[in-house]
Protein backbone atom coordinates (compact mmCIF):
# COMPACT_ATOMS: atom_id res chain seq x y z
CA UNK A 1 0.00 0.00 0.00
CA UNK A 2 1.31 3.43 -0.87
CA UNK A 3 2.03 5.69 2.07
CA UNK A 4 1.76 9.45 1.93
CA UNK A 5 5.02 11.19 2.94
CA UNK A 6 4.73 13.37 6.02
CA UNK A 7 5.54 17.09 5.83
CA UNK A 8 9.13 16.68 6.97
CA UNK A 9 9.74 14.05 4.29
CA UNK A 10 8.03 16.24 1.71
CA UNK A 11 10.39 19.12 2.50
CA UNK A 12 13.40 16.79 2.52
CA UNK A 13 12.33 15.45 -0.87
CA UNK A 14 12.48 18.98 -2.25
CA UNK A 15 16.20 19.03 -1.49
CA UNK A 16 17.29 16.46 -4.02
CA UNK A 17 20.60 18.11 -4.91
CA UNK A 18 21.62 18.72 -1.31
CA UNK A 19 23.88 16.27 0.41
CA UNK A 20 22.84 17.15 3.93
CA UNK A 21 20.93 15.00 6.38
CA UNK A 22 17.12 14.93 6.57
CA UNK A 23 15.44 17.44 8.89
CA UNK A 24 14.50 14.56 11.19
CA UNK A 25 18.13 14.47 12.32
CA UNK A 26 17.78 17.89 13.99
CA UNK A 27 18.83 17.78 17.66
CA UNK A 28 17.28 21.17 18.47
CA UNK A 29 20.58 22.66 19.64
CA UNK A 30 19.72 26.13 18.28
CA UNK A 31 23.08 26.79 16.61
CA UNK A 32 21.16 27.89 13.49
CA UNK A 33 19.04 30.41 15.39
CA UNK A 34 22.07 31.73 17.25
CA UNK A 35 23.98 32.13 13.99
CA UNK A 36 21.22 33.55 11.79
CA UNK A 37 21.66 37.30 11.14
CA UNK A 38 17.94 37.68 10.33
CA UNK A 39 16.49 35.64 13.21
CA UNK A 40 15.25 38.80 14.92
CA UNK A 41 12.92 39.49 12.01
CA UNK A 42 11.47 35.98 11.77
CA UNK A 43 8.10 34.91 13.24
CA UNK A 44 9.72 31.59 14.14
CA UNK A 45 13.43 31.00 14.59
CA UNK A 46 15.01 28.38 12.30
CA UNK A 47 15.30 25.90 15.20
CA UNK A 48 11.64 26.27 16.04
CA UNK A 49 10.63 26.05 12.41
CA UNK A 50 12.46 22.75 11.97
CA UNK A 51 10.81 21.35 15.11
CA UNK A 52 7.41 22.37 13.76
CA UNK A 53 8.12 20.80 10.37
CA UNK A 54 9.09 17.59 12.12
CA UNK A 55 5.89 17.79 14.16
CA UNK A 56 3.91 18.07 10.91
CA UNK A 57 2.51 21.54 11.66
CA UNK A 58 2.31 22.38 7.99
CA UNK A 59 -0.17 25.27 8.02
CA UNK A 60 1.61 27.05 10.88
CA UNK A 61 4.95 26.64 9.11
CA UNK A 62 3.65 27.93 5.78
CA UNK A 63 1.98 30.88 7.52
CA UNK A 64 5.32 32.07 8.96
CA UNK A 65 7.61 34.59 7.30
CA UNK A 66 10.71 32.66 8.40
CA UNK A 67 11.87 31.10 5.14
CA UNK A 68 11.14 34.25 3.14
CA UNK A 69 13.36 36.13 5.62
CA UNK A 70 16.29 33.84 4.84
CA UNK A 71 19.03 35.76 3.01
CA UNK A 72 20.71 32.50 1.87
CA UNK A 73 23.95 33.30 3.70
CA UNK A 74 24.46 29.61 4.58
CA UNK A 75 25.96 30.42 7.96
CA UNK A 76 23.58 27.96 9.64
CA UNK A 77 24.38 25.29 7.04
CA UNK A 78 28.13 25.31 7.63
CA UNK A 79 27.67 25.25 11.40
CA UNK A 80 24.90 22.67 11.85
CA UNK A 81 26.33 19.81 13.97
CA UNK A 82 23.76 17.43 12.46
CA UNK A 83 24.89 18.38 8.98
CA UNK A 84 21.46 19.56 7.85
CA UNK A 85 21.56 21.97 4.93
CA UNK A 86 19.25 24.45 6.62
CA UNK A 87 19.57 27.25 4.04
CA UNK A 88 18.60 24.77 1.31
CA UNK A 89 15.63 23.71 3.43
CA UNK A 90 14.56 27.37 3.46
CA UNK A 91 14.83 27.39 -0.35
CA UNK A 92 12.75 24.21 -0.44
CA UNK A 93 10.06 25.86 1.68
CA UNK A 94 10.06 28.90 -0.59
CA UNK A 95 9.48 26.66 -3.59
CA UNK A 96 6.88 24.63 -1.73
CA UNK A 97 4.95 27.72 -0.65
CA UNK A 98 5.02 29.16 -4.19
CA UNK A 99 3.97 25.85 -5.66
CA UNK A 100 1.06 25.54 -3.19
CA UNK A 101 0.39 29.27 -3.50
CA UNK A 102 0.22 29.38 0.29
CA UNK A 103 2.33 32.05 1.93
CA UNK A 104 1.97 34.91 4.36
CA UNK A 105 0.12 37.87 2.93
CA UNK A 106 2.11 41.01 2.17
CA UNK A 107 5.46 39.32 1.53
CA UNK A 108 7.49 40.82 -1.31
CA UNK A 109 9.73 37.76 -1.79
CA UNK A 110 7.36 35.50 -3.76
CA UNK A 111 6.28 38.22 -6.21
CA UNK A 112 9.84 39.45 -6.61
CA UNK A 113 11.14 35.96 -7.39
CA UNK A 114 8.38 35.25 -9.88
CA UNK A 115 8.93 38.57 -11.66
CA UNK A 116 12.67 37.95 -11.73
CA UNK A 117 12.29 34.55 -13.38
CA UNK A 118 9.81 35.91 -15.95
CA UNK A 119 12.27 38.72 -16.75
CA UNK A 120 15.08 36.22 -17.37
CA UNK A 121 12.87 34.02 -19.54
CA UNK A 122 12.09 37.08 -21.68
CA UNK A 123 15.57 38.54 -22.07
CA UNK A 124 18.19 36.22 -20.53
CA UNK A 125 19.61 39.06 -18.43
CA UNK A 126 18.63 41.03 -15.36
CA UNK A 127 17.32 44.60 -15.69
CA UNK A 128 16.62 46.39 -12.42
CA UNK A 129 13.80 48.74 -13.58
CA UNK A 130 11.55 45.73 -14.31
CA UNK A 131 11.88 44.64 -10.70
CA UNK A 132 11.09 47.94 -9.00
CA UNK A 133 7.27 47.69 -9.26
CA UNK A 134 7.33 44.39 -7.33
CA UNK A 135 8.25 46.21 -4.14
CA UNK A 136 8.11 49.97 -4.50
CA UNK A 137 4.31 50.20 -4.13
CA UNK A 138 4.36 48.31 -0.87
CA UNK A 139 6.57 51.02 0.64
CA UNK A 140 5.35 53.91 2.73
CA UNK A 141 5.84 57.45 1.41
CA UNK A 142 9.13 57.97 3.27
CA UNK A 143 10.69 54.71 2.07
CA UNK A 144 9.41 55.38 -1.44
CA UNK A 145 11.23 58.70 -1.61
CA UNK A 146 14.37 57.29 -0.02
CA UNK A 147 14.44 54.55 -2.63
CA UNK A 148 13.75 57.01 -5.45
CA UNK A 149 16.56 59.22 -4.18
CA UNK A 150 19.04 56.32 -4.14
CA UNK A 151 17.94 55.31 -7.65
CA UNK A 152 18.37 58.88 -8.93
CA UNK A 153 21.88 59.09 -7.50
CA UNK A 154 22.78 55.76 -9.07
CA UNK A 155 21.38 56.97 -12.38
CA UNK A 156 23.46 60.16 -12.18
CA UNK A 157 26.57 58.09 -11.57
CA UNK A 158 25.74 55.99 -14.62
CA UNK A 159 25.09 52.91 -12.52
CA UNK A 160 21.56 52.08 -13.72
CA UNK A 161 20.85 50.69 -17.17
CA UNK A 162 18.67 52.67 -19.54
CA UNK A 163 17.88 49.92 -22.03
CA UNK A 164 17.14 46.33 -21.08
CA UNK A 165 19.96 44.01 -22.13
CA UNK A 166 19.14 40.76 -23.91
CA UNK A 167 21.08 37.75 -25.03
CA UNK A 168 21.60 36.96 -28.73
CA UNK A 169 20.33 33.40 -29.04
CA UNK A 170 17.10 34.18 -27.28
CA UNK A 171 14.94 31.80 -29.34
CA UNK A 172 17.15 28.82 -28.50
CA UNK A 173 17.26 29.99 -24.90
CA UNK A 174 13.48 30.01 -24.58
CA UNK A 175 13.11 26.62 -26.25
CA UNK A 176 15.72 25.33 -23.79
CA UNK A 177 13.66 26.62 -20.86
CA UNK A 178 10.56 25.15 -22.49
CA UNK A 179 12.07 21.71 -22.02
CA UNK A 180 12.15 22.32 -18.26
CA UNK A 181 9.03 24.32 -17.41
CA UNK A 182 5.87 25.16 -19.38
CA UNK A 183 6.16 28.65 -20.82
CA UNK A 184 2.71 29.15 -22.30
CA UNK A 185 2.81 31.68 -25.13
CA UNK A 186 6.36 32.84 -24.39
CA UNK A 187 8.03 30.44 -26.83
CA UNK B 1 49.27 34.63 -20.85
CA UNK B 2 46.71 32.70 -18.83
CA UNK B 3 43.17 32.89 -20.18
CA UNK B 4 39.80 32.43 -18.51
CA UNK B 5 36.21 32.39 -19.70
CA UNK B 6 34.96 35.50 -17.94
CA UNK B 7 31.37 35.50 -16.70
CA UNK B 8 30.77 39.13 -15.64
CA UNK B 9 27.17 38.63 -14.48
CA UNK B 10 24.37 41.18 -14.79
CA UNK B 11 25.55 43.52 -12.02
CA UNK B 12 28.89 44.20 -13.66
CA UNK B 13 27.21 45.57 -16.76
CA UNK B 14 26.00 48.67 -14.93
CA UNK B 15 25.60 48.96 -11.18
CA UNK B 16 29.03 47.38 -10.60
CA UNK B 17 30.72 48.58 -13.77
CA UNK B 18 33.66 49.77 -11.69
CA UNK B 19 34.28 46.16 -10.59
CA UNK B 20 34.37 45.11 -14.24
CA UNK B 21 36.73 47.93 -15.26
CA UNK B 22 39.10 47.31 -12.37
CA UNK B 23 39.03 43.53 -12.91
CA UNK B 24 40.07 43.97 -16.53
CA UNK B 25 42.75 46.58 -15.74
CA UNK B 26 44.36 44.66 -12.89
CA UNK B 27 44.34 41.21 -14.50
CA UNK B 28 45.95 42.68 -17.61
CA UNK B 29 48.87 43.82 -15.45
CA UNK B 30 49.11 40.29 -14.09
CA UNK B 31 49.28 38.72 -17.51
CA UNK B 32 45.82 37.20 -17.18
CA UNK B 33 43.24 37.57 -19.92
CA UNK B 34 39.56 37.56 -19.00
CA UNK B 35 37.79 36.63 -22.23
CA UNK B 36 34.13 37.45 -21.86
CA UNK B 37 31.93 34.44 -22.45
CA UNK B 38 29.91 35.09 -25.60
CA UNK B 39 26.15 35.37 -25.08
CA UNK B 40 26.20 34.48 -21.38
CA UNK B 41 22.89 34.53 -19.49
CA UNK B 42 21.93 35.53 -15.94
CA UNK B 43 22.97 33.01 -13.26
CA UNK B 44 19.59 33.31 -11.57
CA UNK B 45 20.73 35.03 -8.38
CA UNK B 46 18.59 33.52 -5.63
CA UNK B 47 15.30 33.92 -7.46
CA UNK B 48 15.47 30.91 -9.83
CA UNK B 49 16.11 28.67 -6.86
CA UNK B 50 12.99 30.01 -5.16
CA UNK B 51 10.90 28.98 -8.13
CA UNK B 52 12.35 25.87 -9.74
CA UNK B 53 15.59 24.11 -8.91
CA UNK B 54 15.89 22.28 -12.21
CA UNK B 55 15.42 25.49 -14.18
CA UNK B 56 18.08 27.15 -12.02
CA UNK B 57 20.61 24.41 -12.80
CA UNK B 58 19.79 24.50 -16.51
CA UNK B 59 20.34 28.24 -16.79
CA UNK B 60 23.69 28.02 -15.00
CA UNK B 61 24.67 24.95 -17.02
CA UNK B 62 24.23 26.88 -20.27
CA UNK B 63 27.09 29.18 -19.23
CA UNK B 64 29.23 26.27 -18.05
CA UNK B 65 28.68 24.45 -21.34
CA UNK B 66 29.73 27.54 -23.30
CA UNK B 67 32.92 27.86 -21.22
CA UNK B 68 33.59 24.19 -21.89
CA UNK B 69 33.22 24.78 -25.60
CA UNK B 70 35.97 27.43 -25.59
CA UNK B 71 38.05 25.14 -23.38
CA UNK B 72 38.63 27.60 -20.54
CA UNK B 73 37.95 27.66 -16.81
CA UNK B 74 35.11 29.97 -15.84
CA UNK B 75 35.76 33.00 -13.65
CA UNK B 76 32.97 34.91 -11.89
CA UNK B 77 33.68 38.19 -10.07
CA UNK B 78 30.29 38.09 -8.28
CA UNK B 79 30.03 35.78 -5.28
CA UNK B 80 26.40 34.94 -6.07
CA UNK B 81 27.19 33.94 -9.66
CA UNK B 82 30.22 32.02 -8.44
CA UNK B 83 28.25 30.02 -5.88
CA UNK B 84 25.51 29.18 -8.39
CA UNK B 85 27.96 28.11 -11.10
CA UNK B 86 30.14 26.18 -8.69
CA UNK B 87 27.32 24.13 -7.23
CA UNK B 88 25.57 23.57 -10.53
CA UNK B 89 28.78 22.09 -11.86
CA UNK B 90 29.30 19.99 -8.71
CA UNK B 91 25.73 18.67 -8.61
CA UNK B 92 25.64 17.84 -12.32
CA UNK B 93 28.93 15.97 -12.08
CA UNK B 94 27.71 13.95 -9.11
CA UNK B 95 24.25 13.20 -10.43
CA UNK B 96 24.16 11.73 -13.97
CA UNK B 97 20.34 11.74 -14.01
CA UNK B 98 20.25 15.45 -13.30
CA UNK B 99 22.94 16.04 -15.94
CA UNK B 100 20.98 14.03 -18.50
CA UNK B 101 17.86 16.05 -17.87
CA UNK B 102 19.73 19.36 -18.09
CA UNK B 103 21.61 18.25 -21.22
CA UNK B 104 18.30 17.39 -22.87
CA UNK B 105 17.31 21.05 -22.46
CA UNK B 106 20.75 22.35 -23.50
CA UNK B 107 20.37 20.55 -26.85
CA UNK B 108 18.01 23.34 -27.87
CA UNK B 109 20.99 25.69 -27.85
CA UNK B 110 23.36 23.07 -29.30
CA UNK B 111 25.26 22.84 -26.04
CA UNK B 112 26.41 20.02 -23.80
CA UNK B 113 27.69 19.95 -20.23
CA UNK B 114 30.29 17.35 -19.33
CA UNK B 115 31.95 18.98 -16.35
CA UNK B 116 35.35 19.77 -17.86
CA UNK B 117 35.38 23.40 -16.76
CA UNK B 118 36.50 24.47 -13.30
CA UNK B 119 34.66 27.38 -11.68
CA UNK B 120 36.60 30.08 -9.86
CA UNK B 121 35.88 33.31 -8.09
CA UNK B 122 37.94 36.26 -9.31
CA UNK B 123 39.63 36.67 -5.93
CA UNK B 124 40.78 33.02 -6.17
CA UNK B 125 42.48 33.85 -9.45
CA UNK B 126 44.41 36.61 -7.70
CA UNK B 127 45.27 34.66 -4.57
CA UNK B 128 45.73 31.10 -5.81
CA UNK B 129 46.30 31.18 -9.56
CA UNK B 130 48.45 34.30 -9.91
CA UNK B 131 49.77 34.21 -6.35
CA UNK B 132 50.69 36.86 -3.82
CA UNK B 133 54.40 36.97 -4.74
CA UNK B 134 53.55 37.85 -8.33
CA UNK B 135 51.09 40.50 -7.15
CA UNK B 136 53.68 41.96 -4.76
CA UNK B 137 56.16 42.26 -7.61
CA UNK B 138 53.73 44.50 -9.52
CA UNK B 139 53.02 46.89 -6.63
CA UNK B 140 54.50 50.30 -7.36
CA UNK B 141 52.32 52.33 -4.98
CA UNK B 142 51.85 50.31 -1.77
CA UNK B 143 48.77 51.36 0.19
CA UNK B 144 50.89 51.87 3.28
CA UNK B 145 49.03 51.80 6.61
CA UNK B 146 45.63 52.06 4.92
CA UNK B 147 43.22 50.30 7.27
CA UNK B 148 41.14 48.09 4.99
CA UNK B 149 38.42 45.66 6.05
CA UNK B 150 38.59 42.35 4.19
CA UNK B 151 34.85 41.81 3.89
CA UNK B 152 34.35 38.27 2.67
CA UNK B 153 30.56 38.21 2.86
CA UNK B 154 28.91 34.85 2.39
CA UNK B 155 29.04 33.02 -0.83
CA UNK B 156 32.75 32.94 -1.61
CA UNK B 157 33.05 30.59 1.35
CA UNK B 158 29.59 29.28 2.03
CA UNK B 159 28.24 26.72 1.58
CA UNK B 160 31.56 24.97 2.01
CA UNK B 161 32.99 24.05 -1.40
CA UNK B 162 35.87 21.86 -0.40
CA UNK B 163 37.81 21.67 2.84
CA UNK B 164 38.46 25.39 3.11
CA UNK B 165 38.40 27.22 6.41
CA UNK B 166 34.93 28.75 6.53
CA UNK B 167 35.20 30.17 10.06
CA UNK B 168 38.59 31.93 9.98
CA UNK B 169 39.77 32.42 6.41
CA UNK B 170 42.87 34.57 5.85
CA UNK B 171 43.33 34.81 2.07
CA UNK B 172 41.70 38.25 1.73
CA UNK B 173 43.96 39.59 4.50
CA UNK B 174 46.92 38.09 2.66
CA UNK B 175 45.96 39.87 -0.55
CA UNK B 176 45.56 43.21 1.24
CA UNK B 177 48.94 42.78 2.93
CA UNK B 178 50.50 42.00 -0.45
CA UNK B 179 49.47 45.43 -1.75
CA UNK B 180 50.90 47.10 1.34
CA UNK B 181 47.61 47.79 3.13
CA UNK B 182 46.85 47.08 6.77
CA UNK B 183 44.04 44.47 6.93
CA UNK B 184 41.70 45.18 9.83
CA UNK B 185 40.81 42.37 12.21
CA UNK B 186 37.08 42.79 11.63
CA UNK B 187 34.79 40.55 13.67
CA UNK B 188 31.99 40.64 11.09
CA UNK B 189 34.00 39.82 8.01
CA UNK B 190 31.85 36.72 7.35
CA UNK B 191 28.53 38.25 8.34
CA UNK B 192 25.85 38.55 5.66
CA UNK B 193 25.09 41.94 3.98
CA UNK B 194 21.44 41.00 3.61
CA UNK B 195 21.64 40.17 -0.08
CA UNK B 196 18.32 40.51 -1.87
CA UNK B 197 16.54 41.21 1.42
CA UNK B 198 17.40 44.83 0.66
CA UNK B 199 14.40 44.57 -1.67
CA UNK B 200 12.23 41.87 -0.14
CA UNK B 201 12.71 42.77 3.54
CA UNK B 202 14.13 46.27 3.59
CA UNK B 203 14.21 46.89 7.32
CA UNK B 204 15.94 43.58 8.05
CA UNK B 205 18.63 44.25 5.45
CA UNK B 206 19.17 47.85 6.54
CA UNK B 207 19.60 46.69 10.14
CA UNK B 208 22.11 44.06 9.10
CA UNK B 209 24.15 46.59 7.14
CA UNK B 210 23.94 49.11 9.97
CA UNK B 211 25.56 46.55 12.29
CA UNK B 212 28.32 45.92 9.77
CA UNK B 213 29.00 49.63 9.31
CA UNK B 214 28.97 50.34 13.05
CA UNK B 215 31.47 47.58 13.61
CA UNK B 216 33.63 48.98 10.77
CA UNK B 217 33.63 52.39 12.47
CA UNK B 218 34.45 50.81 15.83
CA UNK B 219 37.44 49.13 14.18
CA UNK B 220 38.63 52.51 12.88
CA UNK B 221 38.68 51.27 9.33
CA UNK B 222 39.31 53.68 6.46
CA UNK B 223 37.56 51.60 3.83
CA UNK B 224 35.74 48.30 3.32
CA UNK B 225 36.94 46.06 0.49
CA UNK B 226 34.44 43.66 -1.09
CA UNK B 227 34.54 40.91 -3.67
CA UNK B 228 30.85 40.95 -4.54
CA UNK B 229 28.58 43.54 -6.21
CA UNK B 230 25.64 42.68 -3.94
CA UNK B 231 27.73 43.41 -0.83
CA UNK B 232 29.06 46.62 -2.37
CA UNK B 233 25.59 47.91 -3.24
CA UNK B 234 24.07 47.05 0.13
CA UNK B 235 26.97 48.46 2.15
CA UNK B 236 27.53 51.57 0.05
CA UNK B 237 24.47 52.63 -1.94
CA UNK B 238 22.15 52.14 1.02
CA UNK B 239 24.32 54.02 3.54
CA UNK B 240 22.30 57.17 3.15
CA UNK B 241 19.01 55.31 3.70
CA UNK B 242 20.54 53.75 6.82
CA UNK B 243 21.55 57.16 8.10
CA UNK B 244 18.00 58.41 7.55
CA UNK B 245 16.38 55.33 9.02
CA UNK B 246 18.51 55.05 12.16
CA UNK B 247 19.85 58.59 12.62
CA UNK B 248 23.44 57.43 12.13
CA UNK B 249 26.19 59.36 10.36
CA UNK B 250 28.05 56.72 8.44
CA UNK B 251 30.37 57.80 5.69
CA UNK B 252 32.34 54.64 5.02
CA UNK B 253 33.79 54.11 1.54
CA UNK B 254 33.20 50.61 0.14
CA UNK B 255 35.29 49.58 -2.86
CA UNK B 256 36.11 46.42 -4.78
CA UNK B 257 39.34 44.64 -3.94
CA UNK B 258 40.34 45.03 -7.58
CA UNK B 259 40.16 48.82 -7.24
CA UNK B 260 42.61 48.75 -4.34
CA UNK B 261 44.90 46.34 -6.18
CA UNK B 262 44.73 48.67 -9.20
CA UNK B 263 45.69 51.70 -7.10
CA UNK B 264 48.67 49.83 -5.70
CA UNK B 265 49.71 49.04 -9.29
CA UNK B 266 49.65 52.76 -10.06
CA UNK B 267 46.63 52.56 -12.39
CA UNK B 268 44.83 55.93 -12.56
CA UNK B 269 41.68 55.90 -10.33
CA UNK B 270 39.39 56.82 -13.20
CA UNK B 271 40.34 53.72 -15.17
CA UNK B 272 39.39 51.65 -12.12
CA UNK B 273 35.92 53.17 -12.08
CA UNK B 274 36.65 55.22 -8.96
CA UNK B 275 34.35 58.24 -8.92
CA UNK B 276 31.08 56.37 -9.40
CA UNK B 277 30.55 55.77 -5.66
CA UNK B 278 27.65 57.26 -3.73
CA UNK B 279 29.90 57.43 -0.67
CA UNK B 280 32.97 59.18 -2.01
CA UNK B 281 36.24 57.24 -2.05
CA UNK B 282 38.20 60.51 -2.06
CA UNK B 283 39.42 60.10 1.56
CA UNK B 284 41.05 56.83 0.50
CA UNK B 285 42.74 58.46 -2.48
CA UNK B 286 44.01 61.39 -0.41
CA UNK B 287 45.38 58.99 2.21
CA UNK B 288 47.32 57.16 -0.47
CA UNK B 289 48.52 60.47 -1.93
CA UNK B 290 49.66 61.66 1.49
CA UNK B 291 51.49 58.47 2.37
CA UNK B 292 53.26 58.63 -0.99
CA UNK B 293 54.54 62.14 -0.27
CA UNK B 294 55.71 61.16 3.20
CA UNK B 295 57.77 58.29 1.88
Amino acid sequence: MATKPDFSQEVSNLLYASEGNPLKRCIQCGTCSGTCPVAGFMDLTPRRLIAMINAGLKDEVLASNTFWCCASCYHCTVRCPSNIDIAEAMYALKRYSMWKNQYQEGLIGPIFSETFVKMIVKSGRSYEPVLAPTYIFSYGIREFFQEAYTATNLMLKGRLPVLPPRIKRLENFRRMIGRIIPLGDLT
Amino acid sequence: MKQYAYFPGCSLEKIALSYHLSAIETTRKLDVELKELDDWNCCGATAYFHVDELLAYTLCARNLAMAERVGLDLVAPCSGCYKNMYFTSAHLQRDPDLAEHVNFALEEDNLHFSGKTAVRHLIEVFVNEVGLDEIKSKVSHPLRDLRVIPYYGCQILRPRKDHENVEEPQFFEGLLSAIGADPVDYPHKLRCCGGSLIITNRLAALSMVRNLLQSAVDCEAAVIATACPMCQVNLECYQQQINQEFGTKFFMPVVYFTQLVGLSFGIPPKRLGIGSELVSATPVLSWIQKSKQEN
